[in-house]
């Protein structure tokens, strides 16, 4: 870990990274109905510059030699009350840079993107607002140089995303998905505050620098709470297992949301944290091992249920926790994982935005259609977004030599090494998954862009004929944009270790291992196993004519998938039902029992219960009454105080 | 400097006076009764600069005269940091109040100069129960802050509104009375020892506080009953839906937002001073009760149909975590307490305001009787938000500074407890998203609110009349301040932590503990 140095130059004025787009937001929010004309160029241009400010500082950064490339930007002391201080500053470093990067790239494409895609409806300037807050605070989530700014940053992107999840807010799937999603948050956040309160407890700071330095003071006991309390913040951020069932109901906001937000930067935000805390998970072999674990498991939960759904977007909503999943294994890998972490979060970035914008376009030239089943065929109606998506889709199922192929790969060799059983069970549920995901995308392929047009005969919800058409050019050339990342990223990012190399201040070096099987080896299993998946899709949903209703007699596992492998059901079963029960009786308790108490208790001093309603218009009766029990206890108090 | 303590006192009184005599004319007493709490609101913005916190002096702009000389009874006040910061949101609140209740409709024969007269009243008094520096004074101001409320609640509140204002009543005076009795225990140990009684807070303290245990723990519960009525903790808590339910909502504002600070307040100035050993022999036993009150306050919350009960609930949770942070016995904890009865008067004071003005266009307070009004009134939606979001203490808002410190404050001494009392933060989410969904979101629902918008060019379209509007520059003009304040203190709460830190600092002293985690080197 590089120490830390005080910004100077460019970097001091970091602040208008965070500024440009609060800016932006506040503007329309105050602005109101006034900056409706104007409101969405606002957006994208504070987006915009703020990204253009950004490739300014990465380039200053990489001018500089390694050992200056992490600054402080000190701004204010945000909380101080005698030992406990809380700045409120910034880390300008790779790490934080990357993100930045990605945040305001994708972020400026994706504004660009609702342009037309939001274009006819009401409010339009609110979503611009409502992005620009998401922005803001994200950057202030990666930025900020303390866990206490990390955590505002985190409920920030929370409240944001509860926002636009909430965005068709008559709908009530809507605002039930955007409350369930701001809850299951919240418990998340509920660790990460209290690995802050050990922090403090231990350090008396909750500072990255100190924290960071000093992380050989706390017992391996202290730092395996911390690294789980971390863990479950990571958790309910990135939809992660048990935390994993708000996010296929996120979907229920507007598509460029879910691009940006549920798919490329917010989700991502405990690879982050994890990534970010690696001084702490440095030191917890057992820590990692559980991370590990939750990555394992998600990530094949992740693939099964995608398998099974319907749902355009659902899919790459299960796609989006599935390679998380991925992303989560790697970090849990420590020094060996980290930058393979970053690097699959970066690729994943940029296609699977794609692909959710790709689903977008799809969704807005179909009259809002999200059912595979009633799409087909639509290659033809739609080139450019067939193209870009296709791209995006070889990009995830790792195909060399697009992006997928060389951050996904890399991840699954270094889940081969390691001792015993690890590498198998890890390395084994990491290849597992590359089949499947091949599976369930190629299902998604066939379904909507190729085979049969199952739609032509067929009317949408409100009554229409589908006419799908291609989108209007704000739309494809950000998807043209992100289809150019998922060919060359990959191979951009980790040819000659660039990335890793560059974030070496951040997250130490990358560490190499050999594994159980070799690299090469690795790859072609990889590879071949994709085109398994890819092959079995082919043969089940490539042949005949698919059925436009979703076949109900099914196999168990297919039935288990589509009920998200009872993962509502099982909150519903533990939380949410004894919850109600044991609400609905406090409250029955609180009217008849505790406040049942009290006036009865009055009633038995009043002489009788009939006697109470007359007390109450007499105001004098029930003075003396409590003269009388004043007087008692005043001799009481004072016997106790002569006597003792 | 002190005239502005004193002008505090009276400024209100005379109001209350003059705006008594405009019983007739209802026009003339809003104005009057406005332009004498904005002057309140300016003094106190004048003792807020005339305090210096850094100073060392315990209290502040003190004066007295002699009240009952021969039991040593003085009418004598001053301030701290933790009183003036009260005074001031007091202060803060009442023309808002006044404001926002500018169109309401009393009941029959009731003038808007009485309603008016009495809050100021209220005003008055409450500014001095804060300010009082005698014990004898501040167990009177405590049972004649009653009796404002008491008719403002008999007599200006809903159907059940003789019920709550008894209970109320009851409830209070019982508590102040066993408090009396504790008062006077303290004042014979004083006699006892000095050869003279008084009840001066200053002489009590260092009296009272070396007393025996067993002493110490039957006056210290003599007090604490009174305050955890007051506060209230669970169990203690049942007075308040019932009379936050039926005041109109300028009063539930003055109740739930300003008066039960009081309790918390007492448990500052008195208990932990007076009662050091008490106070930590029987901190379990009020963690207890906080941390239930916690988890109670904030259940019952979500259980609620009604949204004046719910916003009773919603506080008994709060001050959960204010009981906890002051029983914890660290610096951060207690400032954190007190910023949060601060921001608890703000946050909760400015989601008061805007149910009433929900309910002021639906007609009824049953969270059922509406459903989807975003669509009709935008910004009153964003402002139910806003304000939930503060309650909820989401970062960037007020409230999550105070609900952080008073968690991080806590841990060290007490992190069992204070584990606990986080889960609170998770059903802080779903108690107040839950009623924003109900109220704001999906179909357009109930009775007021459709026939509104289901006539004729009703949806978002200023140009056509409608029953139902979103919020007009008044009801703006009351709540922007809010606004303002909410942010700016979530950002840059410094200046209110820096009144109060010497405060609870000289506090914890007179406990005689010490902070488990200690100012780093360098810092």
């Amino acid at each position: 870990m590089t120490e830390p140095v005080a910004a100077s130059g460019i970097a001091s004025l970091a602040w208008l990274l965070l500024a440009l787009p609060a800016f932006g937001a506040a503007v329309l929010l105050v602005g109101g109905k006034r900056t409706d004309k104007w409101g969405h160029l606002l957006g994208c241009a504070t987006i915009l510059g703020a990204f253009g400010y950004g490739l300014a500082l990465f380039f200053s950064t990489l001018g500089l030699s390694p050992e200056e490339r992490v600054q402080n930007v000190h701004l204010f002391n945000w909380i101080d009350v005698n030992a406990l201080t809380v700045e409120f500053g910034l880390r300008i470093d790779p790490l934080s840079l990357t993100f930045v990067l990605l945040i305001t790239g994708v972020g400026s494409l994706i504004h660009i993107y609702s342009i037309g895609y939001m274009a006819h409806e009401e409010g339009r300037r609110k979503f611009f607002a409502y992005l620009n807050l998401f922005v803001a605070a994200m950057l202030l989530l990666v930025l900020g140089n303390g866990f206490v700014t990390l955590y505002f940053g985190w409920e920030g992107v929370g409240l944001a995303s509860y926002l636009l999840i909430g965005w068709y807010q008559y709908k009530p799937e809507a605002a039930s998905a955007a409350k369930k999603a701001f809850l299951m948050n919240r418990v998340g956040d509920l660790g990460l505050a209290i690995a802050i309160f050990l922090m403090f407890n231990k350090l008396g700071t909750t500072q990255y620098t100190e924290v960071f330095s000093r992380v050989s003071e706390f017992s391996s006991a202290e730092v395996l709470a911390i690294t789980l309390l971390l863990l479950l913040g990571a958790c309910g951020k990135s939809g992660q297992f048990p935390l994993q069932a708000w996010l296929p109901d996120a979907m229920a906001g507007p598509t460029p949301v879910s691009a940006l937000i549920h798919a490329a930067t917010m989700v991502t935000a405990g690879v982050y944290l994890i990534a970010r805390s690696n001084p702490l998970y440095n030191l917890s072999e057992d820590g990692r091992l559980v991370v590990m674990i939750i990555g394992g498991v998600t990530l094949l939960i992740g693939c099964i249920i995608g398998c099974a759904y319907d749902d355009f977007k659902k899919v790459l909503a299960y796609s989006t926790v599935s390679q998380i999943g991925y992303m989560i294994l790697a970090v849990g890998l420590g020094p060996i994982g980290y930058a393979l972490g970053i690097m699959h979060l970066l690729t994943h970035g940029f296609f699977k935005a794609g692909l959710f914008l790709g689903a977008g376009s799809v969704m807005h030239g179909m009259n809002d259609e999200g059912n595979i089943r009633r799409m087909g065929g639509l290659y033809k109606f739609l080139p450019i977004t067939f193209v870009t998506w296709t791209l995006g889709y070889l990009a995830l199922i790792g195909i060399p030599p697009f992006a997928g192929y060389f951050s996904k790969d890399a991840i699954i060799a270094a889940a081969f090494t390691g001792e015993g059983w690890r590498p198998w069970v890890f390395g084994g549920v990491a290849l597992l998954g590359a089949a499947l995901t091949a599976f369930y995308m190629t299902r998604l392929l066939i379904l909507v862009f190729l085979g049969q047009p199952r739609w032509k005969d067929l009317k949408s919800e409100d009554g229409r004929d589908y006419h799908p058409h291609e989108s209007p050019l704000s739309m494809t050339v950000p998807m043209i944009i992100l289809a150019v990342g998922s060919v060359g990223g990959g191979w951009f990012l980790s040819s000659g270790g660039r990335l890793a190399g560059w974030l070496e201040p951040s997250l130490g070096e990358l560490k190499e291992e050999h594994g159980v099987i070799s690299h090469g080896m690795v790859g072609i299993l990889t590879v071949v196993l994709a085109v398994v998946g890819a092959g079995l899709a082919f043969l089940l949903f490539g042949r005949g004519k698919q059925p436009v209703e979703r076949p109900a007699r099914v196999s168990f596992p297919v039935r288990a998938a589509r009920a998200d492998l009872y993962g509502n059901a099982l909150n519903e079963a533990l939380f949410a039902r004894p919850g109600t029960w044991l609400t609905r009786a406090l409250v029955f308790l609180d009217l008849k029992g505790v406040d049942g108490l009290v006036n009865g208790t009055a009633a038995l001093l009043g002489g009788s219960s009939g006697r109470l309603r007359r007390l109450q218009t007499g105001f004098v009766r029930s003075y003396a009454l409590s003269m009388l029990l004043g007087s008692i206890f005043v001799l009481g108090a004072l016997l106790v105080v002569r006597f003792s | 400097m002190t005239w502005v303590l004193i002008a505090l006192l009276v400024v209100p009184l005379v109001g209350a006076l003059v705006v008594s005599f405009l019983r007739k004319d209802d026009a003339k007493a809003k104005l009057v009764a406005l332009a004498f709490s904005v002057v309140e609101l300016v003094l106190a913005v004048l003792l807020w600069t005339a305090y210096k916190p850094s100073s060392g002096e315990r209290l502040q702009l003190q004066f007295g005269v002699d009240w009952i000389p021969a039991f040593g009874v003085r009418l004598s006040f001053g301030i701290d940091g933790i009183a003036l910061v009260m005074i001031a949101v007091i202060a803060l609140l009442i023309p808002l109040v006044i404001g926002a209740g500018w169109t309401e409709k009393l009941p029959a024969g009731r003038s808007q100069g009485g309603y008016l007269a009495l809050i100021l009243v209220q005003e008055a008094v409450t500014v001095a129960v804060f300010a009082a520096t005698d014990v004898f004074l501040f167990y009177v101001l405590f049972e004649v802050m009653l009796i404002p409320m008491y008719f403002l609640i008999g007599g200006y509140g809903g159907a059940r509104r003789q019920y709550a204002a008894v209970k109320f009543f009851l409830y209070s005076f019982l508590g102040g009375l066993i408090m009396l009795a504790s008062a006077i225990g303290a004042y014979a140990m004083a006699s006892d020892e000095l050869g003279k009684g008084t009840f001066d807070w200053a002489t009590l303290v260092t009296v009272v506080r070396d007393a025996d245990a067993t002493t110490q723990t039957w006056l210290f519960l003599g007090f604490f009953l009174a305050f955890a009525i007051k506060a209230p903790l669970v169990p203690f808590h049942t007075w308040l839906p019932d009379a936050a339910a039926e005041a109109p909502i300028g009063v539930t504002v003055i109740v739930v937002g300003i008066l039960d600070k009081v309790g918390t307040f007492g448990m500052l100035r008195y208990l932990l001073p007076m009662f050091p050993t008490a106070s930590k022999n029987l901190a379990p036993l009020v963690l207890v009760l906080a941390v239930a009150g916690v988890l109670y306050g904030s259940l019952l919350a979500t259980g609620q149909r009604d949204m004046k009960r719910f916003l009773a609930y919603v506080s008994i949770a709060h001050f959960g975590f204010i009981a906890l942070g002051i029983f914890s016995f660290t610096s951060q904890a207690g400032v954190g307490s007190v910023s949060y009865m601060l921001n608890h008067s703000v946050s909760t004071g400015m989601l008061i305001l805007v149910i009433g003005m929900v309910i002021a266009r639906g007609g009824s307070s049953k969270i059922a009787d509406y459903g989807g009004m975003s669509k009709v009134a935008p910004l009153l939606a964003g402002m139910l938000l806003l304000s939930g979001l503060t309650t909820l203490s989401l970062p960037g808002t007020n409230s999550f500074v105070s609900e952080f410190l008073v968690l991080i404050g806590s841990f060290p001494t007490q992190p069992v407890y204070t584990i606990i009392a986080t889960v609170g933060m998770v059903l802080a989410a779903l108690y107040v998203l839950w009623l924003y969904q109900r109220v704001m979101t999906g179909p357009l629902r109930g009775d007021a609110l459709v026939g509104a918008a289901a006539g004729p060019g009703a949806v978002g379209d200023p140009e056509k009349k409608t029953a139902i509007g979103d919020l007009n520059r008044r009801e703006i003009a009351v709540l922007a301040p809010l606004v303002v304040i909410v942010l700016a203190l979530g950002f840059f709460p410094q200046p209110v932590l820096d009144v109060i830190t010497p405060s609870v600092g000289a506090t914890l002293t007179e406990v005689g503990v010490t902070d488990p985690v200690s100012v780093q080197e360098g810092k």
